[in-house]
């Protein structure tokens, strides 16, 4: 009986617990909760530097939005984050992991910039609407790769989607470094700045990016909500047997939905050549693609809140560019500064699932 | 009685609690088994048997309450705490690793001294094997086993870790009635050692057979605890219900003559190119409902499966009204004109979308009905309430996601809808599986309304009381091969039971 007693152990002092779905109202609380607490860890950090967090926050905000200069900056970065986030978000609802957003964009980029270096004596809305299409084929190409390859072979498409990132990335510094160097240049190998022509109108002061990501918010939002390829969608990816089983022909439904994945990703590669970069350059992406996997997701894969998601990384993006020069701060510090801010939001998803339960006392 | 009293129980629960999230799964239930006796616990689908034995092996923890094992409170916080106090669990689904032999599965785990002893490890398993009169053959391969020989390793695990309190969770779910009866003569044995044996279950006839006493769940809580010579299955089945229930099933004559589908020389290969059908031959006539029984794994789902197009077909042909259907795409058998309704055994995973509402869920085989690229849902959400108020489902919403329902509701959700397809033929897999037993009754009466329109039902089953009273004819699979195709008038459980395991096979050969 002795030795019973002794194998006896105590309860651990903390478990984790998993909660039922929590209502809407009950998530924007812990995401406000999770901004606060964000706010304050942050803070500390800036403690930690010598600078006053208040002044420093203040200054992220106000940067972001204190002139139409910084506005119109803040929503330059917010264009690519916001396409391409909704072209990830019907592979994901399909549970189809694209992790290739960056080079669908790349290709984007090049197969506009094609059109803008060879057609530029083409009458301009006809050569941006060819390179609008050329950025949808090319982003759609290297969407639809992977695809073919996981209905055909089985293969692993996070793998997949991810490698073929790099293959996209080392192409660009193939034509500049090749077919497309700029001749006019000398020593440093760049592509051409695309002439007068083959750059996107700007309404509002701002590249027309913006109106295209606002129709593709609405756009995404009735067809994932309201379209039988929504629908299918939606079935797919919560269980292809019953895909198979309610008649679907689901090799079908992959191939199309990652081509336009990778369309509208592909839109993105084209908006920012030829309206904000005018060129093609190896930064065209510049970590945007795996950026808007993070939006995508923290929005729960809602176009709207995507948007307004992307619109709040901008902010921040664009406030710490400020900060940095107004307190003369090195761009690590807004680097750690931005991802203490985001662990917090990220981390807080955890308490939307789960719950502590603590031991009692006996 | 008085004596047995003051000796302390093997295992005493008092006033255990256990919740997940807003769902009281156990609520202040009372439990108590002595050594050498035999305790039924009885309950319908939820009502929080699993749960409840799942905290004495280390699986779950209780919320509140406690737990007494030979009169010492305890504190067991995994499975490892609960074999060292001499707690066994055998679970529905065998935990074995198939390539190796029994004796290698025994003694996996186990912290003994040594590390070349496997002879006195063998020796002492032999002396189990022996004790208990099993039947088993420690150096078989697990892959080569019957259903009942695996649970036999898993008992046999147990014991070997010296358990003397066992748990066995719906252990007659797979077994054939012959299994079930030497599966019963072990538990006896085991009872005369002194073990305590828990037996969870929700067939009366078993416990009336093996049980010392009973302990009836209800939603979570201990409704009555009764002596099994005192009482009755009528009496047990009030208390498990809760009200009185009628337990006999209709069984109307039809009168059509008329062949719907014709199965010819059928064979199906898995994906190993294993075997899983043979050569399977039968027809289907209108209003009638064609029984299928036979082990778990005998072949029923890729019966059902190669029927709806889903799998395909080595050989053999599939007629519906003289054409045949084997090759076409589920989609293309659906368009041909042929609504047949095939309810999947794994409801969420196939049947169903989870995480979708009724409604949505209403849309699935006819959602791309007309030209208009937009999903209507107007007649869908008028379906999906209609079938709330015939079946009683109980659901928040029609729009909640059909996984937050209970067992039962998600399977009203689903035959609801098939029948609303008005099909011809219409193909069920374990169509009660997790129902209460009101709901079982209500779906008995519906399979019935659709074989009287002239709908043929071919009705996997897995309790063969229930398969005579219902079915007009059973066919029997045994290791995907058709061991017969009988009259419910002609024939008898045992009779069945023979023809589901290999000995039927051999006697009906000769």
């Amino acid at each position: 009986m002795g030795a019973l007693g002794s194998r006896t152990k105590q309860e651990p002092f903390i478990r984790v617990v998993k909660k039922t779905e929590i209502s809407i109202g009950k998530t924007f609380l812990l995401s406000l909760f999770a901004l606060i607490a964000a706010i304050m860890a942050g803070g500390v950090f800036i403690l930690a530097i010598g600078q006053n967090p208040i002044d420093v926050y203040i200054t992220i905000v106000k940067g972001a939005w204190r002139s139409s200069i910084a506005t119109k900056g803040t929503i330059k970065i917010a264009i690519p984050l916001l396409i391409a986030a909704i072209g990830i978000t019907p592979a994901f609802q399909m549970k189809f992991w694209n992790i290739g957003a960056e080079g669908q964009i790349i290709m984007g980029g090049i197969f506009a910039t094609y059109f803008a270096l060879n057609f530029d004596y083409l009458p301009h809305g006809i050569l941006l609407l060819l390179m609008f299409v050329a950025g949808m084929v090319g982003g759609g190409i290297w969407g639809l790769l992977p695809a073919v390859f996981k209905t055909r072979f089985g293969t692993n498409e996070t793998l997949f989607t991810l490698m073929l990132n790099y293959i996209a990335l080392y192409m660009i510094r193939f034509f500049t470094e090749g077919p497309w160097r700029d001749p006019a240049s000398s020593g440093f190998p760049k592509i051409a700045t695309f002439s007068e022509n083959a750059r996107l109108d700007r309404i509002f002061g701002v590249h027309a990016g913006w109106l295209i990501g606002l129709v593709l918010v609405a756009v995404m939002f009735v067809y994932l909500k309201y379209t039988k390829h929504g629908y299918e969608i939606s079935v797919v990816g919560e269980s292809i047997n019953t895909a198979r089983y309610a008649g679907m022909n689901v090799k079908r439904i992959v191939l199309r939905t990652m081509f336009i994945s990778g369309a509208i990703c592909g839109i993105a590669g084209m908006t920012q050549v030829t309206g904000a970069a005018y060129t093609l350059g190896e930064g065209v992406a510049g970590g945007v693609g795996f950026t808007a996997i993070t939006v995508a997701w923290l929005s729960k894969l809602n176009p709207v809140i995507i948007l307004v998601v992307s619109v709040l990384f901008s902010m921040l993006d664009k406030g710490c560019s400020v900060m940095q020069s107004t307190f003369g701060l090195s761009s690590a510090v807004s680097g750690i500064l931005q991802g203490i801010i985001l662990f917090f939001i990220l981390g807080f998803d955890f308490f939307t699932r789960y719950r502590f339960v603590f031991r009692k006392a006996r | 009685m008085e004596n047995m009293k003051k000796e302390a129980m093997a295992i005493e629960l008092k006033q255990i609690t256990k919740t997940f999230g807003t769902v009281v799964a156990n609520n202040k239930i009372d439990l108590s088994v002595r050594q050498g006796e035999i305790l039924a616990l009885l309950g319908e689908n939820g009502s929080g048997k699993t749960t409840l034995m799942n905290m004495l092996s280390g699986i779950y923890k209780p919320d509140s309450g406690s737990i007494l094992i030979n009169g010492n409170a305890v504190t067991i916080n995994s499975p490892e705490d609960a074999i060292a106090l001499g707690v066994g669990m055998i679970h529905q689904h065998f935990k074995l690793v198939d390539a190796l032999p029994a004796t290698d599965n025994i003694i996996l785990g186990v912290k003994d001294k040594g590390i070349f002893l496997k002879k006195s490890r063998s020796e002492k398993i032999a002396e189990i094997i022996k004790r208990f009169g099993l039947n088993l053959d420690p150096e078989k391969k697990v892959y080569q086993m019957s259903v009942s020989e695996k649970q036999t390793v898993e008992i046999l695990k147990v014991l070997y870790r010296k358990a003397d309190i066992l748990i066995l969770d719906e252990p007659t779910a797979v077994l054939t009635p012959q299994e079930t009866k030497r599966l019963f003569e072990i538990l006896l044995l085991m009872k005369k050692e002194g073990c305590a044996v828990i037996i969870i279950t929700h067939k009366l006839n078993e416990v009336m057979e093996i049980s010392d006493r009973v302990t009836i769940l209800r939603k979570g809580e201990s409704v009555a605890t009764v002596n099994t010579a005192s009482t009755n299955a009528q009496e047990l089945t009030e208390l498990m219900v809760g009200r009185p229930v009628e337990l006999s099933i209709e069984h109307p004559e039809t009168y059509f003559d008329e062949n719907l589908l014709e199965i010819h020389h059928l064979t199906v290969e898995d994906e190993e190119g294993i075997n899983m059908l043979k050569d399977i031959s039968f027809n289907l006539n209108r209003g009638e409902i064609l029984g299928v029984a036979g082990v778990a794994g005998s072949g029923q789902k890729e019966l059902c499966e190669s029927i709806a197009g889903l799998l395909p077909v080595k050989k053999g042909a599939i007629l519906y009204h003289n054409e045949n259907i084997v090759g076409k795409t589920p989609n293309e058998i659906i368009k041909m004109g042929i609504s047949m309704s095939f309810i999947p055994e794994d409801r969420l995973g196939m049947g169903l979308a989870a995480s979708m509402g009724m409604v949505d869920n209403m849309l699935l085989k006819k959602y791309n009905e007309g030209k208009s690229p937009f999903v209507s849902k107007k007649s869908a959400r008028e379906l999906a309430k209609r079938l709330v108020e015939q079946l009683d489902i109980v659901t928040p919403s029609v729009d909640t996601p059909v996984r937050r329902l209970s067992g039962g509701n998600v399977q009203k959700v689903l035959l609801g809808r098939e029948i609303e397809s008005e099909p011809n033929v219409l193909i069920t897999a374990y169509a009660v599986r997790g129902l209460d037993i009101n709901s079982s009754y209500t779906i008995y009466d519906s399979l019935n309304e659709q074989k009287k329109k002239g709908v043929g039902v071919l009705f996997i089953g897995e309790d063969l009381d229930v398969m005579l009273e219902l079915c007009d004819r059973i066919m029997v699979l045994c290791h995907g091969r058709v061991t017969g195709n009988v009259d419910t008038k002609h024939i008898t459980k045992e009779q069945l039971g023979l023809l589901m395991t290999d000995a039927g096979t051999k006697k009906g050969g000769v």
